[in-house]
């Protein structure tokens, strides 16, 4: 009964960073792929990608804690996602504790390269 | 689970994955919807070590956008896009659906016994359209605003 419970938990969180995801890329869409429409949160003018924008953004507290936030309900739903289509091979229990050990070794190594990468911009001088 | 559950072979193996047999369309939306989902996701896994090269500078940052804006990247982002605008609003339709929502009052189950799939069916249309516009927005950017 503790699986089922868990398992319920790990849905639910599932659907919770799903919502997530599609809110933040909803953003995401708005202030990098239409740049040339919009412009916000570009004070250099210009592509969304240029440097200056780009280190504009990293060194903003608000957009690095938005960063991590994405970067950890993206991780999370894509893996559980994974996980799912993986168990529907009609696994053993001991195959799919194994897959479920390995998503979240896999997710939480990337998640953390993620966010030695937003901590390390922090550093990096903007001027070029 | 419980200790009688019982564990049935998929003895479909990958047939079971890609095959959605006699059922009805949604039953191929799932597939596409999981291929979309796993594509995504492998983009996803690539783009944070991409975005995570600005660590490096704007001399290592400059070189690489220049080259993302090669023919083959744009080609790739283009199928992010559909992937990405399909999974979003037919999730949005799952979760909808998963609350309840337009599947339609339940009745008493006498026969002929009608599918709830009827009444989802206009929230399925209406999220493929708003996803195929979405793929139109975003390729007409792709293409001829830049990325």
């Amino acid at each position: 009964m503790r699986d089922m419970k868990s398992e319920v938990g790990y849905w639910t969180f599932f659907i919770i960073a799903g919502i997530v995801v599609f809110v933040l890329l909803f953003f995401h869409m708005m202030i990098i792929h239409m740049d040339q429409l919009l412009g916000i949160f570009n004070p250099a003018g210009g592509s969304a990608l240029d440097w200056k924008n780009v280190i504009y953004r990293s060194h903003s507290a608000f957009f690095t804690t938005i960063y991590i936030i994405l970067l950890a309900a993206a991780l999370y739903h894509g893996f559980y996602g994974l996980r799912t289509i993986l168990f529907e091979l009609g696994l053993k229990k001991r195959t799919q504790s194994l897959i479920t050990i390995a998503v979240w070794v896999i997710g939480i190594t990337l998640f953390s390269v993620g966010v030695f990468a937003n901590i390390a911009v922090q550093t990096v001088k903007a001027a070029v | 689970m419980s200790n009688n559950e019982k564990m049935y072979d998929n003895r479909l193996g990958i047939i079971g994955w890609l095959g959605g047999g006699r059922w009805g369309i949604e039953r191929y939306l799932y597939i596409i919807h999981r291929l979309a989902g796993v594509g995504v996701l492998i983009f996803f896994i690539l783009h944070i070590f991409e975005g995570n090269l600005r660590i490096f500078g704007p001399e290592i940052w400059n070189p690489v956008m220049k080259v993302m804006e090669h023919p083959v990247f744009k080609v790739g982002e283009l199928f992010i896009i559909i992937g990405f605008a399909f999974h979003a609003l037919n999730g949005i339709r799952l979760i909808l659906i998963e609350l309840g929502w337009a599947v339609g009052k339940a009745e008493e189950p006498v026969y002929p016994y009608k599918s709830s799939l009827n009444t989802q069916r206009p929230l399925m249309v209406i999220m493929l359209l708003l996803a195929i516009l979405l793929i139109a927005a975003g390729g007409f950017d792709l293409m001829f605003l830049g990325h």
